[in-house]
């Protein structure tokens, strides 16, 4: 089946409009990308965050498909559940076997940090699901505080740009590459602008003979200090500076997608968020160096990745 | 402003919801301070704008695009800047279309 | 038979047990009723002294001899995390766990009460940390006490399994709708290997049922949100049906060991009394002690003190009421609590008696005593100076002494 956008308008809506999220929030685009793109019914499991306390405001929810929210850590474990007991009734009898897909929406902090140990065992234990990382680079719900994914130099509430420090001081770490060393069949990094990118990836995720996780760059446009008409702008500016390489890793084989070109300077990507402000300045030149001297090393590193094929 | 709770003897055990989409009701198309407009001599019903709206308000009939839900749309401006054709204005709620 | 010379064993005659008595430990006992229960979902991680079951039930899975999905998580708190997810899919979900372990899934316990799921988990009783400490007590079962969750407390091996049944079909009551905690005493009930009589597949079958979950998200017609975000127009309406629930408990509990009795020939109550129709003192106790607790009471009554032992059985909710009615007139009670409530004013066991009795218009003198900490074995005689200060207690008609901690190293070293 071919992804085209006026096919796509025919299927039922699964996330009602009404949520809470922030206009211009990149979240809700994902979340509606990533169910379109399904081809069986989803079960939702949500980690605590912005998606969640938006769009599940007691009497209400704007889900249309069946969705829990159990706590912020354990999102990955939630559905290890369900697809437990789903296989169990039917292996009773208790349930037709009938197509579905688990899906899980946790955000960097739920995936990056807190929650790293609960997917890892649920990777580890091969349950079937497709795991989306809505990646904003912090906690934006809590008020815009740095996480394992934040990029160094970033300024965040818990790491402010000071006379002594210019913003988070520590380098991310690369967790899509952690669970690509899971050996699980399907891995991911796409980004919320590139629609037909990240569909197309989800297709291949929901196929998949095992779990997959689809690592998701999903600006926020309030945390990065950006105007919400830009959330897809800022996002491919990422992924044409290389700050967000989009690829894939297939059994173990890594291939890039896109144009998997790299074709401005990290500066144009922050030049367009206030997050960054602080690195434009004559003070912070040689962190900006480093950041893109960064940036491309680990380029390099993940073309080998790919021209070697795993 | 009266309460849709329900006292509590009758609301759902453990939170459970089972009206999925009601969060419609909640008409957040009030936060907006502009709203979109579309210039459909321009458009070609390329869904762009459908598929990257946040609040899920562009209307569509049958493959083509018929207008925006105000009543839902935050007029965060996606649509607009991601307009293949450029034919969404944002125009602030204050001036008359 | 002449009492001159003793027999050897060959000439005693053996009755052979039937066919249905086993000779096994307590953590046996409970992975022999999740074989019969057969759960959609086992999710569990090893700690002592828990083991014993899931070690027993991963034998059963791998055996081919249950139907159950075994999930082998990373922690506990995934334990409890995979078990919500199951049960809000309309499984029926079963964990294990013990002291620390049940400090990790801390975060869960409320999620599982509050979200009004009927998952069931067996609580092999340990110490808390630190200093780490691996044997017997109940500050872990106390530390839950309010997380909302059904609490029944068994005192042997027989009681594990019985309880394990009975505790599935509480937390599955549409009345009820809570998880529901099995206390297996660690070590003293979880390891002690003895009679269990089990009941047959088909009885067990027929006594637990299978779950007929409501709306679940696996319902094929209907999309549901679990775990919404309440504001302050409905947290507290859920919190006070998740009390009304509770209270609820306390008569699905004693429907439920009505039927038990019927189908087993074992008749238990929510409370267990011992002596105490005509007692002028009374110990309160709770879990795998009240073997030897009866035995001091005898002991004590062949010395002419009138004492008699209630054993609670249903912790929580705490059958209020039935444990006024079982006290009312005695007017000297000493409580035994296998944990302390730092800080608080009373342990555990001891302020709800204390809380029970403050509504009586005779106040009875009220003695607390912390036992068992860490494994600590008590002794008869501990338990027998007990009696004897709550003796002296009654002669001098007032309480001399607040807090007793029996058996604790103390005094001057010689």
């Amino acid at each position: 089946m071919t992804l085209k956008l006026q096919a796509l308008t025919e299927r039922p809506e699964t996330l009602a409009s009404g949520h809470g999220l922030c206009p211009g929030c990149s979240e809700s685009v994902v979340v509606r990308m990533v169910l379109m793109a399904l081809a069986n019914p989803a079960v939702v499991s949500l980690a605590t965050g912005c998606l969640e306390v938006s769009s599940t405001r007691f009497p209400d929810t704007a889900w249309k498909v069946p969705v829990i929210h159990s706590a912020f850590e354990n999102a990955a474990s939630t559905a290890s559940g369900i697809e437990a007991a789903y296989k169990a009734l039917v292996r009773k009898g208790r349930m037709a076997e009938r197509p579905l897909t688990f899906v899980v929406f946790a955000g960097d902090g739920a995936t990056y940090d807190i929650g790293l140990q609960w997917l890892s065992g649920a990777l580890e234990r091969r349950h079937r699901f497709v795991y989306v990382c809505l990646n904003n680079e912090g906690y934006m719900n809590t008020g815009i505080q740095r996480s394992g994914a934040t990029l160094k130099g970033t300024w965040t509430t818990t790491t402010p740009a000071g006379a002594a420090t210019a913003g988070k001081v520590d380098w991310n770490k690369d967790v899509t590459a952690i669970v690509a060393a899971h050996g699980i069949p399907y891995v991911a990094q796409a980004a919320v602008h590139h629609w037909k990118d990240l569909m197309t990836k989800v297709r291949k995720a929901e196929a998949a003979a095992g779990p997959s996780f689809i690592n998701v760059f999903a600006p926020c446009n309030r945390g990065w200090r950006h105007e919400p008409e830009d959330t897809m702008n800022v996002s491919r500016l990422a992924v044409e500076s290389g700050a967000w390489p989009l690829y894939e890793v297939i059994d173990g084989a890594w291939h890039m997608t896109g144009s998997g070109r790299k074709t401005r300077p990290v500066a144009d990507y922050m030049r367009a968020q206030g997050r960054f402000k602080h690195l434009m300045t004559e003070a912070n030149a040689g962190l900006l160096a480093e950041i893109q001297a960064r940036i491309d090393s680990e380029w390099v590193r993940l073309q080998k990745r790919c021209a070697s094929g795993v | 402003m009266t309460s849709r709770i329900a006292e509590w003897k009758r609301i759902s055990a453990g939170g459970l919801v089972s009206n999925p989409g009601s969060s419609e009701r909640v008409q957040t198309g009030a936060w907006r301070t502009r709203r979109p407009v579309i210039d459909f001599s321009q458009c070609t019903h390329c869904m762009i704008c459908w598929v990257m709206c946040p609040d899920t308000s562009m209307q569509v009939y049958k493959d083509r695009l018929t207008g925006v839900d105000l009543a839902h749309c935050k007029g965060c401006g996606i649509c607009a800047s991601e307009c293949p054709k450029h034919c969404i204005q944002m125009v602030p709620e204050d001036r008359r279309v | 038979m002449a009492p001159s010379k003793m027999p050897s064993t060959v000439d005693l005659p053996i009755e052979a047990p039937p066919a249905n008595a086993l000779a096994i430990n307590g953590g046996e006992a409970v992975a022999y009723a999740l074989k019969q229960i057969d759960p959609e979902v086992v999710a569990a991680y090893p700690i002592t002294p828990q083991t014993l079951i899931i070690e027993k039930f991963a034998e059963y899975f791998a055996n081919g001899e249950v139907r159950t999905e075994f999930v082998t998580v990373e922690s506990e708190h995934a334990a409890l995390s995979v078990c919500v997810g199951a049960a809000a899919a309309g499984g029926r979900a079963v964990t294990a766990t013990a002291g620390p372990g049940l400090a990790l899934m801390f975060e869960m316990l409320g999620v599982a009460s509050g979200m009004r799921l009927p998952i069931v988990m067996h609580l092999c009783t340990r110490a808390l940390s630190s200093p780490i400490n691996i044997l017997g007590d109940h500050s872990d079962a106390m530390a839950m006490r309010e997380t909302g969750w059904v609490m029944l407390a068994g005192s042997s091996p027989q009681e594990a399994y019985d309880q394990a049944l009975i505790a599935q079909v509480i937390a599955e009551h549409p009345d009820v709708l809570l998880p529901t905690a099995n206390l297996i005493d660690g070590f003293s009930v979880t390891h002690a290997v003895e009679r269990v009589n089990v009941l047959d597949d088909s009885t067990v079958r027929e006594f637990v049922g299978e779950y007929e979950p409501g709306l679940s998200l696996l319902s094929a017609d209907q999309a549901v949100t679990f775990g919404a975000m309440d504001a302050r127009d409905s947290y507290f309406e859920h919190k006070r049906q998740q009390v009304a629930a509770l209270e609820r408990a306390v008569h699905v509990t004693a429907e439920a060991l009505d039927r038990f009795a019927q189908v087993s020939g074992r008749r238990y109550r929510l409370l267990e009394t011992y002596r105490l129709e005509d007692a002028a003192i009374a110990i309160v106790v709770m879990g795998s002690l009240e073997g030897q607790v009866r035995a001091a009471v005898d002991t004590a009554r062949e010395r002419g003190l009138r004492v008699g032992a209630l054993r609670i059985r249903l912790f929580r909710p705490f059958p209020t009421r039935l444990v006024a009615n079982a006290l009312r007139g005695t007017p000297v009670i000493g409580v035994l609590d296998r944990a302390i409530g730092f800080g608080s004013p009373g342990n555990p066991l001891y302020s709800d008696i204390a809380v029970t009795m403050f509504r009586e218009p005779d106040k009875p003198m009220l003695k607390s005593f912390v036992y068992g900490l860490g494994g600590r074995v008590t002794t008869q005689r501990v338990l027998e100076q007990a009696i004897q200060e709550l003796a002296d207690t009654l002669h001098v008609g007032r309480i001399t002494d607040g807090q007793t901690y029996l058996g604790l190293h103390e005094g001057t070293a010689k």
